[in-house]
């Protein structure tokens, strides 16, 4: 089984797990994900790797504690097993060859930006970090991406920590500063994908996102996590998640997230009221 | 003194507009009475032509003169000398193209109901004998099957009988393959493809969900860490095909497979799943096959009006003639010579209608069917809020990806001997990662061979 060996708050809606799973440690590489169901009711949801321990057997994931299965997820505790976890799925991102990299995280995005960043660094790359939060409260992983990066710039929505501003305006300053990256990779919320695709596209820097569309199998069976890149259609699960951010149609890939918007507030709120009827 | 009603005793059901609204299975299955009828219908002829039209070489005449006879355990392990699956078998085998095709009945008459009855022994049996199977003594070999679909569980059903020590490696949470995730619950109940998947547990099959061979681990690690001395792959099928046609990504458009997965595996149309599903008022499926038969039914059940828009004609649709006999009944509207030309949305992108063109059928092409043609300027709109896209499928480039040697044809089909065997020593593959999108029973039948084939291989080391 699937046991919970660490679970570490973050920020108060940011959990660490670190989750008992030999087989996928020894295999995960920064840029995939893992599937997990937390019950037997459960709803597949696709989350990308944030580290791994090849020795220990485990893989960590970072979640936001958004909707009714992060939820129920939240409500385990060290010791407890989830009911299914599989991974990794996707392909690895590359990192290899590269000389000076930018990598952009916004919110808990950083999570999974991080790994990548880490590996970057390892590659031998030169490594700036641009990691974006809402507020103070909500910063996570500071220390780790200031150990692997050479320039580190930290930004809040309303300057309560680092600098005030967005991503965007951080990376466009490195740029302009006369920065030379041969890649930028940007993880975080859609829309700070989009914005940072459109950011880099005017000085023709290859710009690499990785996607987390709606998903059910993440074998490729489903067809469910479709994009449409460079007019072509891919699927995320076995295509990507990584894709080149100047060619994915944004509009579109941020209106299919949003898919199922109202039946997860139905469904969060159900779940809310019925661990509150439990706690009565 | 047989039974010489031209007519199969007819098969019980829920009524259409008591069963288009809920999930339980449709055919209710014969009773003891209507089973000793319908088999004292067989002449058992000599040279019994039904049996070479079955797969998997069922002994027809011989388990059903048992169940004439009301010995139907007998019948039952007749059945189960070469199919391992007789339960999902009699419900979803196309029997009239197979054995009932060559019944002697057939010729003046309906064939004797030959699915009806392996559907009536195997269900008896579950009902009647509840003791498992008996695991046999081990001979020591280790062998993986990959997915655990009916040419996995067949062939790892087969080994297990002969003492070989079997893993069945699944990636989704829950084994059974397209038995689970495609087939709805009303033409094939879960309990009974879990009963099936249990008797393999108790023939000391193990069966590890959750692993996707070809990420979790590779075939190649499969045979040099972990032991395994023979590799099946019946991975299945792979990734849905769309039409190229504007408008496929907007909100509503779902693949077959998709909207199946999430009805059959995690079941979203129930309450007290936390797997989403939309409630569409109008559906437009698209294609004629067996899985746009289950895709409009289950969208009939969710509440929907439904169409099911396919290019060529009624005469033309690939789906099992029951099948859409009983799509029909249950209020499944068919608007035939059809084609999709583009999906239109509303300000949100959620699908608002699709456009059609008509189309009349001109001269054979080379599969024989007349060919469809476009008849110019007859555009339309039909107005739906939900497109389900049933086109078949394409191979999944995973295992071939991650498996050195492996040989694969032009579709991207794995490519096989006559035994099932692979271009790499020991690798067999079988079911539609070899032949592309087929039926469960061929793929059993694929499953059954390279088992044979496999023991044979150990028999002569």
């Amino acid at each position: 089984m699937f046991r919970i060996v660490k679970k570490e708050p973050l920020n108060p809606t940011v959990v660490l797990f670190e989750i008992e799973a030999p087989m996928i440690a020894k295999k995960a590489e920064p840029g995939q994900f893992i599937i997990l169901r937390v019950d037997e009711n459960g709803e597949r949801i696709p989350l990308t790797i944030h580290d791994y321990d090849r020795e220990k057997g485990t893989v960590s994931i970072i979640v936001q504690i958004i909707g009714a299965t992060t939820f129920k997820l939240n409500q385990l505790n060290e010791g407890d097993c989830l009911h299914d976890f599989v991974g990794p799925l996707g392909k690895a991102t590359e990192t290899e060859g590269k000389k000076k990299v930018a990598v952009v995280g916004g919110g808990v995005g950083c999570a999974i930006a991080y790994p990548v960043l880490k590996k970057f660094h390892e590659c031998g790359a030169e490594v700036h970090a641009v990691v974006g939060f809402k507020n103070k409260d909500l910063v996570i992983l500071e220390d780790k991406f200031r150990a692997a990066s050479s320039v580190m710039k930290l930004v809040t929505d309303d300057g309560s920590y680092g600098e005030k501003g967005l991503v965007t305006d951080a990376l466009k300053e490195l740029i302009d500063a006369g920065n030379e990256y041969d890649e930028i990779f940007a993880i975080g919320p859609a829309i700070m994908m989009k914005f940072v695709s459109l950011t880099t596209k005017p000085y023709g820097i290859p710009t690499t996102v990785s996607m987390s569309p709606i998903m059910i199998d993440g074998t490729g069976m489903c067809g469910g996590c479709r994009l449409s890149v460079g007019g072509e259609m891919k699927f995320a699960c076995v295509d990507g998640p990584d894709f080149d951010g100047h060619k994915v149609d944004w509009d579109l890939a941020v209106k299919r997230n949003q898919m199922y918007r109202e039946f997860e507030m139905h469904k969060h709120e159900e779940t809310c009221n019925l661990f509150k009827k439990e706690a009565n | 003194m047989a039974n010489m009603s031209l007519k199969k005793n007819p098969m019980p059901a829920q009524e259409p507009d008591v069963r288009n609204k809920n999930f339980n299975e449709v055919a209710l299955g014969y009773t003891e009475e209507m089973a000793l009828d319908e088999a004292a219908r067989c002449l058992n002829c000599k040279n019994h032509p039904c049996v070479s039209g079955c797969p998997v070489q069922i002994h027809i005449p011989e388990f059903i003169a048992k169940v004439a006879a009301g010995e139907f355990e007998e019948a039952y392990q007749i059945i189960s000398q070469t199919s391992s699956l007789p339960a999902v078998c009699g419900r979803v085998c196309p029997q009239e193209n197979q054995c009932e095709k060559h019944c002697v009945r057939g010729i003046k008459g309906e064939a004797v109901g030959i699915g009806r009855l392996e559907r009536f022994v195997a269900d008896w049996h579950n009902e009647h004998v509840t003791t498992p199977p008996v695991k046999p003594a081990s001979n020591g070999h280790k062998v993986a099957v990959v997915g655990s679909g009916p040419s996995g569980l067949t062939c790892a059903g087969d080994l297990a009988k002969k003492g070989y020590e079997v893993t069945v490696f699944e990636a989704l949470h829950l084994a059974g393959g397209v038995l689970v995730y495609g087939i709805p619950e009303f033409r094939l109940p879960k309990a009974i493809v879990q009963k099936e998947v249990d008797n393999l547990k108790a023939l000391g099959v193990t069966i590890a969900t959750n692993v996707v061979v070809g990420r979790t681990i590779s075939i190649d690690e499969l045979m040099e860490e972990e032991g395994f001395e023979a590799v099946f792959i019946g991975s299945g099928a792979g990734l849905p095909m769309f039409m190229g046609i504007p408008g496929e990504n907007y909100k509503g458009v779902y693949s077959a497979n998709e909207f199946l997965t999430r009805i059959n595996l995690m079941k979203a149309y129930r309450p007290d799943s936390d797997t989403p599903i939309q409630h569409p008022k109008k559906v437009a499926v698209v294609g004629g096959g067996n899985v746009a038969m289950d895709a409009a039914r289950c969208s009939k059940r969710l509440g929907a009006e439904v169409y099911v828009v396919y290019r060529r004609g009624m005469e033309e649709l690939p789906a099992r003639r029951e099948e859409v006999e009983h799509a029909e009944e249950e209020g499944v509207i068919f608007k035939t010579l059809n084609n999709p030309v583009e999906i239109l949305a509303d300000e949100n992108d959620n699908v608002r209608a699709i456009r059609c063109i008509k189309m009349e059928l001109g001269e054979p092409d080379a599969s024989g069917r007349r060919r469809p043609v476009e008849v110019p300027g007859s555009e339309f709109e039909l107005d739906v809020d939900c497109v389900i896209m049933s086109l078949g499928t394409s191979p999944n480039p995973l295992i071939k990806s991650t498996t050195k040697g492996l040989e694969i044809n032009r579709k991207g089909g794995i490519v096989v001997n006559e035994d099932g065997l692979t271009s790499r020593a020991n690798v067999y593959a079988g079911g539609d990662a070899v032949t592309g999108a087929a039926t469960v029973i061929l793929a059993m039948g694929a499953g059954k061979t390279a088992a044979k084939a496999i023991d044979e291989a150990f028999q002569n080391k």
